[in-house]
C-alpha cells in the first residue's frame, strides 16, 4: 500500500494548477508575443520597427515603476489563486469509494464507487510528462461520470492505480494492515510531493521516465504482451479505407485536369494533400508503442509515443467484442479488434479513436493471446479453433448454425458464413464476407436480446437478430437468420443471459467465493458512479 | 418444410397481456394529426407555388393516413408483454413484428409518461430502460393504475435479481 490509498485526504502535485491551466497561458503569452512582436522581430533580427507598442507608451509617459507593480500583482494574484486552487483539491481513497472535492468559490464533490470502476487510465501529456506528472482518471458508467486526479506524480500515479484495482478486487482483507496501523502511519493531509532529489537525479529521473516501456516490466507476465511492429502499424494505417478514397480522388483529379478543366482544381487539391499526409502521421504516432498485457487486475493496454496513455481494464468490463478485417488487410492476415464498455475515458485512444480499439493491427495470432486477456477462462484448444473458425471460414458446418440457402436472396455473398453460436456463456456472431467480422457477446454482461421480420423476410422465412449492449463501435446482430432458427437463438440467449448474470462474480474479482454478496443482499443499491 | 410465408411467433409461452384497448383513440389521433400536417404542407405547395402535383401527394397522404387508421386496432392489439420468472418479454407489430427479452436484473430505471390525450382517456406509457440506448422496450396504452403497479412489480423484481453493470 502506498501512503495515498489509507482513506485519508490527500492533494495533488503542486504543479497541477499550472499543467491544468496550460491554455490559459498559452493564450496569455499569445497575447503578449502579439503586442511586442515588432519589438521581438527587432531584438532578435535587427529589423527596425515603426510604430510604438505597449512598452514604448510606458516608456513616454514615465510610468515604468506603476507598470511593473501592476505586473508584479497580477503575478501574485495568479500565484495565490494557483496555490489556494492547490490546497482546496483534495481527494482520498478509501475501501470503498474514490473521492475527489475541489473548487474555491463552486465547491464540487464527486464520489466513485470502487466497485462500479470500468477501468483507470493513467494518461501523460507530453509536458506533464517531462516535468514527471500525470494524470489519473477512474472510468465509471455514464456519461462524464469520471473522476480525474490531474496531476500527480508519475511513480506515484502508478503505485495509487495498483492500490485503486485491488482494493476494487475484493482483496482489501489481505492487503490492507490493521485500519489504527494505518492511521498511524501517516500523517493528515500529506500531499503527494515530487521526489525532494537533487536536480542531477531528477534530471535522470526524467530521462528514465521517458524511456521506459508504457508497461511496468513487472506488472505483467511477458509472455502475455503483444506488440505492434511498426512497419505494420504503418502498412495497416496506408491499407486503409482513407486511402482508398485518396486514391480515387486522385485519379478523378487528373482525370479532370487532362480531360480540360482548370488548373485551379491542383490549387484545391494541395490543402488536402497536406491534410491526409497529416492524418496519416498522427495515426501513427499515437499508436506507436503499442501494447497490450494481462496483469492480475486486468488487461492494459498501453501506447503512445509523446503523449502516452495506459488504461487497465478489470475484469468483466467488456460488454461486446468486435474483430473484423476489412479487405485490403486480407492480404496481410490482419485484424482489429474492438470492445464496447461502460465506461469511458476522456482521453483518446491509439489512432485519434475512443478508448475502443484494444488491437489496433495484428494477426491471427495476436488477436488469440488479446482475447484470451479479454475474455480469461475462454481459452481452452476448442474454442480457440471456434475463433478462428469464426475468423476465416467460408462457412457450411463448422460449429456455427448458419443462414439457410434462401437468405442468398438479401445477402448473396455472405449467407453462408453469417451465422452464431453459444459457447461457454459467449455468444458468436459471424458475419461479412468482404469484410469478415466475428462478435463476441459475454452473456453475463448482456442488456436484452431482440428478433425481429418485416414482410421481405416474412415471405423467405427469415427473420434478424440483434443483441443489445451498452453503445460502442461494435453492434452485435445478424441480418439473416432462418426464423424457425431465430426463435431457438432467442430462447438460448435470453435463458443464457439470466444464468450467466446469477452466476458472473467479476465486480469483485479477486474476492474469495465464500464472501460473494448474494444477489439479495443490497450492496447495489448506491447508483451507478454517484456524482455530487 | 412448409412452404408458405410463416410469421415470427414464440412457441410455449402464456398468455400474452395485452394493452388497453383504448390505446387505439391515441394512435388514431395521433396520426391523424400527423395526416393533416402533412396535408397542410402539400396544400401549402399547391396553393402558393402553384404546383398541380401537389394534388397528387396530398391524395396519396389521405390514402396512407386511412389505411394507417384501418390497421390501428390490430397493431394495437398485437402489442403485448408477460413477465416471465427473470425476464420481461414484449412484443409488438405486425408488419415488422419485434420480441425483446430482458432480464429484470437490467433495469437501470423504469419511466412513465402521459401525452395530452393518453391522460385525458386516463392512460400511460412504460418505458424499461437499460444500459444498451437500443432494447427499447416501451408498453404504451396501460390504464394508469396498471402502469403504477407493473413498475412497482418490475422495481421489486429487479431489485431480487439484481447483475452489476
Amino acid at each position: 500500500m502506498t501512503t495515498l490509498a489509507d482513506g485519508e485526504w490527500h492533494r495533488l502535485h503542486p504543479a497541477s494548477p499550472l499543467l491544468r491551466g496550460g491554455i490559459f497561458i498559452v493564450a496569455v503569452l499569445g497575447f503578449i508575443i502579439a503586442n511586442l512582436r515588432e519589438r521581438l522581430i527587432d531584438v532578435f533580427f535587427g529589423v527596425p520597427r515603426y510604430g510604438g507598442d505597449p512598452i514604448d507608451a510606458i516608456l513616454e509617459r514615465g510610468v515604468v515603476g506603476w507598470a511593473l507593480l501592476a505586473v508584479a500583482v497580477v503575478l501574485v494574484l495568479i500565484l495565490a489563486v494557483f496555490y489556494l486552487s492547490w490546497r482546496m483539491h483534495t481527494f482520498r481513497v478509501t475501501g470503498e469509494v474514490v473521492e475527489v472535492r475541489s473548487g474555491m468559490l463552486f465547491r464540487s464533490n464527486r464520489r466513485a464507487r470502487l466497485d462500479r470502476i470500468q477501468g483507470v487510465n493513467i494518461v501523460r501529456p507530453f509536458i506533464p510528462r517531462l516535468i514527471g506528472a500525470a494524470k489519473l482518471e477512474v472510468s465509471v458508467a455514464g456519461q462524464d461520470a469520471n473522476v480525474q486526479l490531474a496531476y500527480l506524480g508519475s511513480t506515484l500515479a502508478d503505485q495509487l492505480r495498483r492500490d485503486i484495482l485491488r482494493l476494487a478486487s475484493g482483496l482489501r482483507q489481505q492487503a490492507v494492515p490493521a485500519p489504527d496501523a494505518a492511521l498511524a502511519q501517516t500523517s493528515r493531509l500529506s500531499h503527494a510531493p515530487a521526489s525532494p532529489l537533487s536536480p542531477a537525479t531528477a534530471a535522470a529521473d526524467r530521462a528514465r521516465d521517458l524511456f521506459a516501456p508504457e508497461l511496468d516490466p513487472d506488472a505483467a507476465p511477458p509472455e502475455s504482451v503483444v506488440r505492434i511492429p511498426p512497419g505494420r502499424l504503418i502498412g495497416s494505417v496506408v491499407f486503409s479505407g482513407f486511402t482508398v478514397f485518396v486514391v480515387l480522388a486522385g485519379i478523378a483529379l487528373i482525370v479532370g485536369v487532362t480531360a480540360g478543366g482548370s488548373d485551379w482544381l491542383l490549387v484545391a487539391f494541395i490543402p488536402t494533400l497536406i491534410a491526409s499526409v497529416s492524418f496519416y502521421f498522427t495515426r501513427v504516432i499515437k499508436s506507436l508503442r503499442y501494447s497490450i498485457a494481462g496483469t492480475p487486475d486486468g488487461v492494459r493496454v498501453g501506447f503512445g509515443l509523446l503523449t502516452t496513455s495506459n488504461e487497465t481494464l478489470p475484469p468483466g468490463r467488456v460488454h461486446a467484442i468486435g474483430v473484423s478485417q476489412p479487405l485490403l488487410w486480407r492480404p496481410f492476415g490482419w485484424w482489429q479488434v474492438r470492445i464496447n464498455t461502460a465506461g469511458h475515458s476522456s482521453t483518446q485512444g491509439a489512432a485519434g479513436e475512443a478508448n475502443t480499439t484494444t488491437l489496433p493491427v495484428g494477426t491471427l495470432a495476436d488477436v488469440a493471446r488479446v482475447l484470451e486477456l479479454i475474455l480469461p477462462g475462454f481459452d481452452s484448444a476448442e474454442q480457440q479453433a471456434l475463433i478462428e473458425r469464426g475468423l476465416r471460414s467460408k462457412g457450411g458446418d463448422d460449429g456455427f448454425t448458419n443462414a439457410p440457402r434462401r437468405a442468398a436472396w438479401l445477402h448473396p455473398f455472405s449467407w453462408r458464413r453469417t451465422g452464431y453460436t453459444v459457447v461457454g456463456g459467449i455468444a458468436l456472431l459471424r458475419r461479412g464476407v468482404i469484410s469478415r467480422e466475428l462478435v463476441l457477446v459475454p452473456l453475463a454482461r448482456l442488456q436484452s436480446v431482440a428478433i425481429s421480420q418485416g414482410p421481405v423476410t416474412r415471405m423467405l422465412r427469415l427473420a434478424s437478430a440483434r443483441l443489445h449492449t451498452v453503445a460502442g463501435p461494435v453492434s452485435a446482430y445478424l441480418g439473416v437468420v432462418a426464423a424457425a432458427e431465430a426463435l431457438v437463438f432467442f430462447d438460448r440467449i435470453a435463458s443464457g443471459a439470466i444464468s450467466s448474470a446469477q452466476s458472473d462474480t467479476s465486480h469483485h474479482w479477486n474476492q474469495p467465493i465464500q464472501d460473494q454478496p448474494t444477489a439479495a443482499q443490497p450492496t447495489w443499491k448506491q447508483p451507478n458512479g454517484v456524482i455530487e | 418444410m412448409p412452404d408458405a410465408a410463416v410469421g415470427l411467433d414464440l412457441p410455449d409461452v402464456e398468455e400474452w397481456k395485452r394493452v388497453s384497448p383504448r390505446y387505439v383513440v391515441v394512435e388514431t389521433v395521433g396520426t391523424i394529426v400527423f395526416g393533416l400536417v402533412l396535408t397542410a404542407m402539400a396544400a401549402a405547395v399547391w396553393l402558393l407555388l402553384d404546383v398541380q402535383w401537389a394534388l397528387y401527394v396530398i391524395g396519396a397522404i389521405v390514402l396512407i393516413t386511412g389505411a394507417s387508421v384501418a390497421f390501428e386496432p390490430r397493431r394495437v392489439r398485437a402489442i403485448g408483454y408477460q413477465l416471465r420468472r427473470d425476464d420481461l418479454l414484449f412484443r409488438r407489430g405486425i408488419m415488422f413484428t419485434r420480441f425483446v427479452s430482458v432480464p429484470y436484473g437490467r433495469m437501470q430505471l423504469v419511466d412513465i409518461t402521459r401525452g395530452p390525450i393518453a391522460r385525458w382517456l386516463g392512460l400511460a406509457d412504460l418505458k424499461f430502460v437499460t444500459a444498451a440506448a437500443s432494447s427499447g422496450v416501451l408498453i404504451p396504452g396501460l390504464a394508469e393504475a396498471d402502469a403504477e403497479s407493473l413498475r412497482d412489480r418490475l422495481v421489486e423484481l429487479a431489485e431480487s435479481r439484481r447483475a452489476g453493470l
